[in-house]
């Protein structure tokens, strides 16, 4: 029902109505014109008229009417589905039925009035300026509409175009608000709001100095623009009224002579210098007879022959002088350079600048932690690339350079098992371990087939399973074509663990991390709890000995290249989960892991775990310092290692005594 | 007194008449002075083909005599390349510019020449200023001597920080390998200096001789490269077959026991490493202006590994195998990769060689290394009479014994 | 007589092993010494130490008349200066002819350059036939080195090591392996070699000892645990407790 104080009103627009219903001999339900009809029949001329200087007053209208219906009227409006009937004048909101019909509805009751033909009716096409001002009056409406979801709407809708008027409906919105998120959000947006716009300076201020340690983006967002300058020049001295960031002296740190002449140039207060290309095109367009101001063109093929030619025709009036060093040094001289904060308030701009700072400090220590958060993950990455190798490696002293391949087996295997297996969590589960198995049975293959007519001569291996590599690399290619092949994770990794707006790390590199540990783990079981650690030990040690004890050092072997071979398959399906499966995956990671194994120091599971984080370590050091270029932090890292090596020839945790001498 | 070395070693001089029968047998096929059988591609391909059976004797004697099995010799080769290719690229670019300014109604300045041969040279990185490395780019002699220079110190470097740290072996490989990538993705980057992974093109043209058709320059090139693998062979056969020779082939078998005895095996490593990367360097500068284009894909450690392939299918510790591993493999992987090969249809599956040529080589690697350590050498130790005992794999080092005595009694 | 190696308290340790510990020894110019010990005494390691194989964590180790330290040198600095080294196994070029062998050891300039440009004599050559004849390997100048026998491997090794011309010989069980008739012409090769220079022979084998009727050192866990003729050690109740009494 509609409030009394405006039961005067509609009384008589009901009988102005009720006049022009008589008049126009139209028929329905005019006795019932409700409250918001009748508001608006108030402004008809001015609705109709749609401007968006004179539309001000009815809107303001509409929103503090207090209606219930008044939201829906803007809301309709705005969307430009407000009609009119031009029969009486009536609006109504309509939804088409077809090309020519649609359907009335009534603001009030939400029900149906009528089907009209188009012709009949007359659409409200309020301008861009209009919804917008619209837009603003129902933020009021949703920032308090009884939909929590739709708060939530009208936050973010403030918060990606803040403007002033959001600042008094916000501060309305607050106190009546149940939801716990919700209220913090909107004290936010309500301090953010406050720091930019509020007329008072005390209160932008104190709203600026509750954002000095917040790590949020929007705090940066509204901070930055507060501090915003601009380059400027004046005649004279620089004017008091502006809020100057910084006075500037031509030919100082910030301000080179010559981008202050140029500054003059461009507002006007100085003539242009010429360079060399004016000259040129000057010069070209006055060749007369071969001759430039009396300059032979040939003689112009340097800079003294121009210059003579240009002060020729200079004199006789064909181009403008260039200005000498000594009108340069006056005309600067003359005139004020500074940098002006946009934001009038001083006190204002010191404290954004101060809060920008402070936040500063933070969000470097944060960013600190999350490139070490980075620097982890790529060092779990690195190990798990890195342990297959350093077990053959270390373990046989055999160089497997067909290991990359192996991990590009492992993540094609993850490949081929997401074909048949649909779901994603299932298929990583079956696929970890079927590469295992993959790359197990291909390891040994490997190790029975080539590497034992081998032993004892490391640089043929190296060579020989180069060989397997890159037959197994063009296989790889002939199977699976050469571009790059899905491996999905599953749903329940996708996203990542948010700490603030600057630390996080994604799910996946979480479980990778968590990936390297297990197989730490592992290995060190296999290393110093089972049979085969010790037999594998023993022969590492001395495999004559071993042998005289009855353990078979040819089995050992067999079963030690397997299990690096295997760890090489689950690092592929690892890495397949965030790189591109291609033919070339594990190429990409050989001498990666290569470096792993040697910065590390060979035999020790300890000096791979420290390889890896080194090398992470290093190259997301290398990265921050250069975040453009990751080539040049890869190259830099190799060349780092390089000499890394001659200081630790054996890796940092290196195996000492006369058994490590040669 | 010793007899010439050559009259001691042979093959060198069966080598050099090979090469020269070779040079003037494809002169005289060529198009440019001849009959016209060998197109002028093909020329050109087997220019290139004898720089790289240089690189492979150079490759030979730091592996196969040396028993350092470098990893980075491609990248000296790039280098070289890229030496040369910077003056052919100056001078074509200022030959253009210099032709194209003529047009203009005021002439050039020195400086505006410079200017456009830059923004020319270096307009696909977007940047038009000569960097630093270029500021010899105008002078034929001094990027020349550049050729020997950049690859040299670069491996003087690399090899003093690495074998003074004992660094051998497969660590000593891997840390090559590592060089060689690293300067690869240095070169990849754009502001390197050298276009980045446009790399330098064009180099094909000689500047100044433009009116020289292809067929002729290509004979030239080959009659170049000829030469240089017959100095290079002369060097390496000269070095091995002394005293040096000897010493190097005892640090290769055993580092330890030649430092006993006095010599400083880094010295001579380095002497080596470098001698080999300057031979590298030429054989690269020569290489390049008939390949027309020199990249950072070039310097990739790929390459360098399939050097050593080369030069193990050859037959290493013989100077002649790794030209003939060089030459046989490098012509075969063109002939099959270039998609002349017949295709073979096995009735269920039709083997393109385009596709399944890499296996085959990779396999084939594998089985050399198995089953004929001594490569396609060997089959001149057969017809020599020459036969070692069967050792299955076993160790070549001194603490096994090379040939024990039961095999020499064979 | 005066000192041509002093080593005095040295020590080294592998991974908290100590594998010499305060060792102090020394040797004259023209002087046969063997070394004795039971395994682990430290006898590779103190060789390793006088050749620059290993560095001690302490101690001095002082050579020649104008008393350097050879703990700044590298292994072929050493080598140069005089110390020459026979291993354990017999390690000689299996790949290069004897001929090579004993040319490669030949004491001459090192340098890579002169080693380049280097062209045999007539007299170089007559060195090597006169080395070949000592060793008893005039005849198998021409054959490679792999194929020797044990023996003519390790006389081969004793032979590059005269050929070096060096001040001191450490000879690591020269018998090992041998015949009897060839022990005997190595024990006469020694003797002849330490007429000249000093010589220290480390062995196992009591017969070859008493055969070199010289100076004997018995080391211990990483130390000197007596020194004399060999009758005065084996009458020494420490040595007859660790060694000899077992």
């Amino acid at each position: 029902m509609p409030p009394p104080p405006y039961l005067q009103a509609s009384m008589i627009h009901r009988t102005f109505a009720l006049i022009a219903a008589l008049i126009l001999m139209t028929v329905s339900a005019l006795a019932q014109d409700s409250a918001i009809q009748s508001l608006l029949q108030t402004h008809r001329e001015t609705i109709e008229q749609s401007s968006r200087k004179t539309i001000g007053p009815v809107i303001t209208a509409l929103a503090t009417s207090g209606l219930p219906s008044a939201q829906t009227v803007l809301e309709k409006w705005q969307a430009k589905d407000m009609w009119q009937r031009k029969a009486d004048g009536q609006f109504f909101y309509a939804e088409k039925i077809d090309s020519k019909t649609y359907e009335l509805f009534d603001f009030e009751t939400n029900s149906s009035v009528e089907k009209a033909a188009k012709s009949d009716l007359k659409q409200l096409k309020p301008n861009s300026g209009i919804r917008a001002l619209i837009g603003t009056a129902l933020v009021q409406f949703q920032l308090m509409d009884p939909d929590p979801v739709k708060r939530h709407d009208a936050l973010i809708s403030i918060e990606r175009d803040p403007e002033p008027a959001h600042l008094e409906p916000l501060r309305a919105a607050i106190a009546g608000e149940q939801d716990a998120a919700l209220l913090a959000k909107k004290q936010r947006l309500e301090r953010l709001l406050t720091a930019r716009y509020d007329a008072a300076s005390e209160a932008r201020v104190a709203a600026i100095n509750s954002f000095a340690d917040d790590l949020g983006v929007d705090a940066r967002a509204m901070l930055n623009p507060l501090v915003q300058t601009k380059r400027r020049v004046v005649a004279g001295d620089v004017p008091a009224d502006l809020n100057i960031a910084r006075r500037l002296t031509p030919g100082g740190d910030d301000l080179t002579g010559d981008a202050a002449y140029a500054m003059l140039v461009d507002a006007g207060l100085a003539p242009a210098k010429i360079d060399a290309a004016d000259i040129k095109t000057t010069l070209a367009a006055n060749i007369v007879d071969g001759t430039v101001g009396g300059v032979p063109v040939a003689e112009l093929d340097d800079m003294a022959g121009r210059d003579r030619a240009y002060a020729a025709l200079v004199a006789g009036g064909l181009a403008q002088p260039t200005p000498t060093e000594a009108q340069i040094g006056a005309a600067l001289s003359a005139h004020s350079f500074f940098d002006a904060y946009a934001e009038a308030d001083p006190a204002v701009t010191q404290a954004a600048e101060q809060a920008l700072r402070s936040i500063g400090t933070k969000v470097a220590v944060n960013q600190f932690l999350d490139l070490s958060l980075d620097a982890i993950s790529l060092a779990s990455i690195y190990f798990l690339a890195a342990i297959g190798l350093a077990i053959t490696f270390g373990v046989m002293g055999v160089i497997n350079m067909a290991h990359g391949e192996f991990i590009m087996m492992g993540a094609y295997t993850g490949y081929v098992v997401q074909q048949v297996i649909p779901d994603y969590t299932v298929s990583i589960i079956v696929a970890i371990p079927l590469a295992f198995a993959v790359t197990f049975a291909a390891g040994v293959a490997m190790e029975r087939l080539v590497i034992r007519w081998l032993y004892n001569r490391p640089l043929e291996t190296l060579l020989a399973t180069f060989g397997i590599s890159i037959a197994l690399q063009q296989i790889a290619k002939n199977i699976f074509g050469t571009q790059a092949r899905p491996l999905t994770s599953p749903g329940w990794l996708d996203g990542a663990w948010v700490l603030n707006d600057v630390v996080s790390i994604s799910y996946i590199r979480i479980a990778i991390f968590v990936l390297a540990l297990i197989f730490l783990a592992v290995f060190l079981f296999i290393m110093k709890r089972t049979r085969l650690g010790l037999e594998t030990r023993a022969v590492t040690q001395n495999p004559r000995m071993a042998a005289s004890m009855g353990i078979n050092p040819d089995r050992v072997n067999m079963l030690t290249f397997g299990l690096g071979s295997g760890i090489a398959g689950v690092a592929g399906v690892a890495i397949g989960l965030f790189a591109k499966v291609t033919s070339e995956l594990g190429s990409d990671y050989i001498v990666q892991s290569f470096m792993t194994v040697v910065v590390g120091g060979v035999g020790n599971i300890w000096g791979t775990l420290a390889g890896a984080a080194m090398i992470g370590f290093l190259q997301k050091g290398i990265e921050w310092m250069n975040p453009s270029n990751t080539l040049a932090a890869q190259t830099y890292m190799i060349v780092f290692i390089i000499i890394f090596i001659q200081f630790r020839p054996r890796g940092i945790i290196a195996l000492r005594g006369r058994a490590a001498g040669d | 007194m010793q007899r010439s070395f050559l009259f001691r070693t042979p093959s060198t001089l069966i080598f050099l008449g090979a090469l020269a029968l070779f040079t003037i047998a494809v002169t005289l096929l060529s198009d440019a002075f001849g009959a016209g059988v060998i197109s002028t591609s093909f020329v050109k391909t087997l220019g290139k083909t004898l720089c790289l059976c240089l690189i492979a004797v150079a490759m030979d004697l730091v592996w196969g005599y040396c028993g350092i099995l470098s990893l980075g010799h491609f990248a000296f080769f790039g280098l070289g390349g890229y030496m040369i290719g910077m003056w052919l690229m100056y001078e074509r670019t200022k030959d253009i510019v210099t032709a194209s300014m003529a047009q203009a109604d005021i002439p050039p300045t020195p400086q505006e020449v410079i200017d456009a041969i830059g923004t020319q040279i270096f307009g696909v990185v977007g940047s038009s200023e000569f960097p630093l490395v270029w500021a010899f780019a105008d002078s034929l002699f001094l990027q020349l001597a550049l050729v020997v220079l950049v690859p040299g110190v670069l491996a003087l470097v690399f090899g003093w920080l690495a074998f003074r740290s004992r660094v051998t072996g497969v660590y000593l490989s891997i840390l090559t390998q590592a060089m060689t990538l690293a300067l690869a993705l240095y070169l990849f980057q754009n502001d390197s200096g050298l276009r980045g992974n446009n790399g330098l093109s064009g180099l094909q043209n000689l500047p100044g001789a433009g009116d020289i058709p292809q067929s002729v320059m290509s004979i030239w090139f080959l009659w170049a490269s000829a030469l240089a693998l017959g100095l290079g062979y002369l060097l390496a056969a000269w070095v091995v077959s002394g005293k040096l020779g000897s010493v190097i082939r005892g640090i290769r078998d055993d580092e330890a026991r030649v430092r006993f005895l006095g010599y400083s095996v880094e010295g001579y490593k380095l002497f080596i490493f470098v001698l080999t990367a300057v031979i590298a360097g030429i054989a690269g500068a020569l290489y390049y202006p008939q390949a027309g284009i020199v990249n950072p894909a070039e310097i990739a450690p790929i390459a360098s590994i399939y050097l050593a392939v080369w030069v193990a299918i050859g037959g290493r510790g013989r100077l002649y195998g790794a030209v003939i591993g060089a030459g046989f493999v490098s012509l075969i992987s063109t002939w099959f990769t270039g998609g002349q090969a017949p295709d073979l249809p096995l009735g269920f599956y039709t083997i393109k060689w385009v596709d399944w040529w890499q296996v085959v080589l990779g396999l084939s690697f594998v089985m050399v290394t198995l089953f004929a350590p001594k490569g396609i050498g060997g089959v001149f130790d057969l017809i020599t009479g020459q036969r070692a005992p069967e050792r299955h794999g076993a160790d070549l080092g001194p603490d096994k014994g090379s040939l024990q005595e039961q095999e020499a009694l064979k | 007589m005066s000192t041509l190696l002093e080593v005095s308290g040295v020590s080294v340790s592998f991974d908290g092993f100590k594998a010499i510990n305060n060792l102090s020894f020394q040797i004259g110019k023209a002087e046969l010494r063997a070394i004795i010990g039971p395994n682990g005494a430290g006898k590779t390691t103190f060789m390793d130490i006088v050749t620059g194989k290993t560095r001690p964590d302490e101690g001095r180790v002082i050579w020649g008349d104008k008393s350097v330290s050879l703990l700044k040198m590298n292994e072929a600095q050493i080598a140069r200066a005089g110390v020459g080294r026979k291993f354990q196994r017999p390690t000689v070029f299996e790949d290069q002819s004897v001929f090579d062998n004993l040319l490669l050891a030949l004491k001459k300039d090192r340098g890579p350059l002169a080693v380049l440009l280097y062209r045999r004599t007539a007299g170089d050559r007559e060195k090597v036939e006169q080395l070949a004849d000592e060793i008893g390997l005039a005849d198998h100048l021409s054959r490679k080195s792999g194929e020797l026998s044990h023996g003519q491997k390790q006389w081969l090794e004793i032979g590059m090591l005269l050929a070096q011309e060096p001040r001191l010989l450490l000879v690591d069980e020269p018998a090992a392996g041998m015949t009897l008739a060839e022990r005997e012409h190595t024990t006469a090769l020694l003797v002849e070699a330490a007429k000249t220079r000093a010589v220290v022979v480390v062995e196992h084998d009591m017969e070859f000892v008493r055969r070199l009727n010289c100076k004997v050192t018995v080391l211990h866990e990483g130390s000197v645990l007596a020194e004399g003729s060999l009758d005065h050690v084996t009458k020494n109740q420490d040595v007859i407790d660790v060694y000899l009494g077992r």
